[in-house]
């Protein structure tokens, strides 16, 4: 029987709730796998974890595999990613007095004039030499990929302009609250905690930056999907059950309520109900406002590891790390996803499954039907605030266009 | 070759800097884990950093080195690949490791496994001293009991923790768990009579 057993590690976020409700509602036991999981306050922690073994998999901010796999800061390591936990569900709170310098008004404004607005002020700060500064959760995340994205779009060079510096989700609202940072881009239910302490205003959404930006995946050393194939099929097959089940309306109270325990997420559980439904308090005392896919858990085959989300990332860690292109690496960050497991655990289930591995990436702009090996698949829009498009077979070319 | 320790534990980090004096080891720098961390590690500019592994300051840490790339002083993870083992132990006991590009791997070994052993020992005495007080929260529990026993049925000391003794024997448990569901009776029913 240990051979089913998974730990999986996680940091406590709401996006860590596929796994947590994947053990706590009987999904994993109904497919014959148990789940330990393992909570740790740093990614470092949890890749360390994954990497020497204490546990069999992760909930991982994507980019944080594909720099495992390519070696970034330390030698390589082949890893798989099976199963994407989530699209969005993160935000940008600003302080409470950038939010009055930017004038943020109290609903999600539009992210090119906020743009406008904080570029005049970063321009202002830059020149008093005192630069704005942002935490964002790892270098290897894409909260710190979203928001440089914006930044760049709306005219303010990150490392230039603005500096960007690293905060742990928990100790982000603790940082604004300093003073050490002037905004956070951090997931739930840390950007409501931050707005409930009264130290910070919701600016965005990243789902306002891109609609359908993928978020927290499933990562696993490649030896464990080779030694354990059936067992990994098993437990991808519960985590999409959790994520079929999350989405159910009706069930947000339950699961707000498991999550807030304090061997998970140790948070309130009413700032993770309203991540949960997506109604966000963006400003201390404010009514809840109604963003919808704020979190994208299910719908689409979002749980589906696109290769071109990978590239995506990919071309945002040349982007911001100086580094040239290299096919070789191209290569190996896009197999990093796969989509050829969750295609096999899936088969023969109701879940759509997408015939293409690969697609162009903020391309939709009305809900649009895509080739499927089985059920029906309608993709929503999935754009950039920009409107730009990204094809994984242009990298370079898109690099170069990009601001 | 100077040594930074970067704990949350301040009584562990002293039983490894005194572990690493002893070894002859005595460029060491304790950074405060109440101050900023950045500020103090630049400072120090050390060739190794020792961080316990649960420490919630890692990942910002880890951007400083991946910043200090650009500068200078790289500094990157120590993984011994050509001895995974290590590594893996250094995990498994709670401490990873951070050393300055260049530096051989014959001067960090001892380093780091003297850490290890420093952070297992750290693991056993505590361990040892959460035993020790589980025993006193027993002893005092029994007296609890005892105390209980004889004032309601009227006994002296000895019968009392007889009966303790006898019951936790038919029942094949431990004394200190009967004792322990006397007490908490006591403290709810005891008003009763």
């Amino acid at each position: 029987m240990s051979a089913e057993t998974f730990r999986i590690g996680f940091l406590p976020l709401v996006d860590a709730a596929l796994p947590i409700l994947a053990h706590e509602l009987g999904f994993a036991a109904r497919e014959g796998v148990n789940i330990e999981l393992v909570r740790d306050m740093t990614w470092a922690t949890v890749r360390d974890r994954l990497l020497y073994g204490h546990t069999d998999a992760a909930h991982m901010i994507a980019p944080l595999a594909i720099a495992t796999a390519l070696g970034r800061d330390r030698p390589a390591v082949s890893m798989a990613v099976p199963f994407v936990l989530g699209l969005n569900g993160n935000a940008v709170t600003f302080s409470t007095q950038l939010a009055k310098d930017v004038g943020l008004g109290e609903t999600l404004g539009d992210p090119a004039t906020i743009g406008a607005a904080l570029q005049r002020v970063a321009a202002a700060r830059k020149i008093a030499g005192k630069p704005l500064r942002f935490g964002v959760v790892h270098r290897y995340s894409s909260h710190n990929y979203m928001l440089r994205y914006w930044l760049a779009g709306v005219g303010i060079r990150p490392d230039t302009h603005i500096d960007i510096v690293v905060t742990s989700p928990p100790f982000a609202a603790d940082a604004l609250a300093a003073g050490e940072v002037d905004g956070i881009c951090v997931g739930e239910p840390w950007n409501s905690i931050a707005v409930e302490r009264g130290v910070g205003h919701i600016a965005l959404a990243t789902a306002q930056i891109w609609r359908r930006g993928v978020e927290k995946v499933l990562a696993m050393r490649d030896a464990v999907i080779d030694e354990r194939r059936d067992a990994v099929e098993a437990l991808l097959r519960a985590l999409h059950a959790a994520a079929a089940h999350f989405v159910e309306p009706g069930t947000a109270e339950e699961s707000a309520d498991i999550l807030a325990r304090p061997e998970y997420l140790g948070a309130p559980r009413d700032a993770i109900l309203r991540a949960i439904t997506d109604r966000i308090r963006l400003v201390p005392g404010g009514e809840p406002i109604h963003y919808p896919d704020f979190m994208f858990q299910h719908r689409e085959a979002a749980n589906f590891p696109w290769r071109s989300q990978a590239a995506w990332l990919y071309s945002q860690m040349l982007r911001w790390d100086g580094a040239a292109y290299s096919a070789t690496d191209a290569a190996t960050a896009a197999a990093v996803f796969r989509p050829d497991i969750y295609r096999a655990a899936l088969a023969g289930s109701g879940a759509p499954l997408p015939g293409a591995s690969s697609k162009l990436e903020g391309g939709i702009d009305t809900p649009l039907g895509a080739g499927s090996v089985q059920g029906r698949l309608l993709l929503g829009s999935d754009r950039f605030f920009d409107g730009r498009a990204f094809d994984p077979d242009d990298i370079q070319g898109y690099l170069a266009d990009l601001p | 070759m100077r040594i930074a320790i970067i704990d949350t534990s301040t009584t562990r980090a002293a039983i490894i800097s005194d572990g690493l004096r002893e070894a002859g080891l005595d460029d060491l720098v304790l950074i405060d884990p109440a101050g900023p961390l950045v500020a103090q590690v630049e400072a120090a500019k050390p060739e190794v950093v020792l961080i316990n592994l649960e420490n919630p300051s890692r990942d910002l840490l880890e951007d400083f080195f991946a910043m200090s790339r650009a500068l200078a002083w790289p500094i990157a993870m120590f993984v011994d690949q050509s001895d995974a083992e290590a590594t893996g132990a250094a995990i498994d006991a709670g401490v990873s490791a951070y050393v300055v590009d260049g530096l051989s791997k014959q001067r960090i070994k001892p380093v780091i496994d003297l850490a290890v052993r420093r952070f297992q020992a750290f693991s056993r005495l505590q361990r040892e001293l959460d035993e020790a007080k589980n025993a006193l929260a027993e002893r005092a529990t029994i007296d609890r009991a005892k105390a209980i026993l004889m004032k309601r049925r009227g006994i002296d000391e000895p019968a009392a923790y007889a009966l303790l003794r006898g019951q936790a024997m038919r029942t094949n448990r431990r004394i200190a768990e009967i004792a322990e569901a006397i007490v908490t009776s006591d403290a709810l029913l005891g008003d009763m009579e």
